[in-house]
């Protein structure tokens, strides 16, 4: 109990003795404000990080993102430093900054301070500890908040865009009597692809459709969650009185298909749209001809 | 029963009104299959548009009249298939096999006669 006592006290005393530390910490940072910049933008440079970046660029977020650090150092708040880094990410991010420049860049600025303040009290180790006990476990705490500020926007900006693809919603485009196009674009992931079925039966129903072309050319990669809805949307339409014609399917993605060991049997494919769409006319007995011969291209 | 079928010339055209039991499965079933018998049909359209649900068991039914037809020489067409019903029915891995299917009474008949 009383060896307890005593710990508290110390811990206590160590905190007192610790933010009286810090305050000159702080005080010894912005003396140094200019050359340890310096010297910051210096390290980057020569570690190749933000590369996109001007040097210019960089010295300007450098002094910003300082000063911000030596204020979050002080206050230990750092919401601050939480905003700026947030403001910083929306900037950099689409410009193609990566985390680990970020991680890197702040972990630079840790080391440089560190550094300093080697230098600055190396006569003395007992008092460099306890600077060091002071300034790392903000230090850290800034380090962390900068990269999880990064991260999170980062995160926030994929949500965004998946969105965005979700929304894009998949046409479906009556080409001729009975006959319908879906030309779908972008990745497929099992919730696009059941948005994509309800689409296609309500688009057979609506247009009375008996053939419809569907185009994965726009379809980067298929993975067997997202082939198997395919086959299932296939299978749908063929109970709704429609064929399905697939069109553009890319060498790999037909090698993926015949890896994964889908069973496309009852699908229909053809190699491009304009094959497809032939297919269908011929199946719906359409017969395009043209009228006339058509004149020379201009120019040509 | 809740089915009516009619004789429309060389057709029967099967129309279920509402969610069949599974007695009621079974005399559609055989209703039909004698029928495509009595009247020497060349084709049978089922019209499952008010169904809700396809289970297994209709649609065994249902395959097993094609393929009675089949033999038999008559087509058999089943119309109607609801959106979320074909989804549920390619889910559950369903099949009618032996039948056409068409969207409904309309496109059935004009895929019996062309």
């Amino acid at each position: 109990m009383e060896q307890d006592d005593r710990a508290v006290a110390t811990t206590a005393a160590a905190h007192v003795a610790d933010s009286s530390l810090l305050e000159e910490l702080v005080a010894h940072l912005r003396e140094e404000r200019t050359p340890l910049r310096e010297e910051w933008t210096r390290r980057i440079t020569e570690a190749q990080l933000l590369s996109v970046m001007t040097s210019d660029e960089i010295f300007s977020e450098v002094t910003a993102v300082y000063d911000n650090y030596v204020d979050a150092l002080e206050t230990g708040s750092i919401e601050a430093l939480e905003a700026y880094a947030k403001n910083l990410s929306e900037r950099i991010i689409p410009r193609g900054v990566e985390t680990h420049e970020v991680l890197g860049v702040v972990l630079l600025l840790r080391d440089v301070l560190a550094r300093s303040l080697f230098e600055k009290y190396q006569k003395e180790p007992s008092l460099l500890t306890r600077v060091l006990d002071a300034y790392e476990p903000a230090a850290n705490r800034i380090a962390v908040t900068v990269g999880v500020s990064f991260v999170q926007e980062r995160e926030r900006v994929i949500r965004q865009q998946q969105l965005a693809i979700r929304e894009l919603s998949t046409p479906v485009l009556k080409v001729r009597d009975q006959l319908l196009i879906l030309p779908i674009i972008g990745a497929l992931d099992a919730g696009r692809a059941r948005q994509l079925t309800e689409q296609l039966l309500n688009g057979i129903r609506e247009n009375r459709a008996k053939v419809v072309v569907i185009d994965i050319t726009g379809v980067p990669s298929i993975d067997m969650p997202v082939a198997n809805h395919l086959v299932q949307a296939v299978r749908a339409s063929a109970l709704m009185g429609a064929r399905v014609i697939i069109t553009g399917l890319s060498a790999d993605i037909a090698q993926t298909v015949v890896n994964l060991g889908v069973d496309l049997s009852m699908m229909q494919s053809v190699g491009d749209l304009q094959g497809g769409i032939e297919e269908a006319e011929r199946q719906l007995s359409y017969e395009v001809t043209r009228t006339r011969e058509q004149p020379g291209e201009l120019g040509g | 029963m809740p089915v009516s079928i009619l004789k429309q010339g060389d057709y029967l055209i099967a129309s279920v009104q509402s969610a069949l039991t599974d007695t009621e499965v079974i005399d559609l079933r055989d209703s039909l299959l004698a029928g495509v018998a009595k009247h020497r049909s060349r084709g049978v359209i089922v019209d499952v548009a008010a169904l809700d649900i396809i289970d297994s068991f209709v649609a065994r039914s249902l395959t097993t009249v094609a393929r009675t037809n089949r033999l038999r020489g008559a087509t058999t067409v089943v119309v109607g298939i609801q959106p979320e019903v074909a989804v549920a029915m390619s889910q559950f891995g369903l099949r009618l096999d032996d039948a056409y299917t068409a969207l409904d009474l309309e496109a059935g008949i004009q895929l019996l006669t062309h």
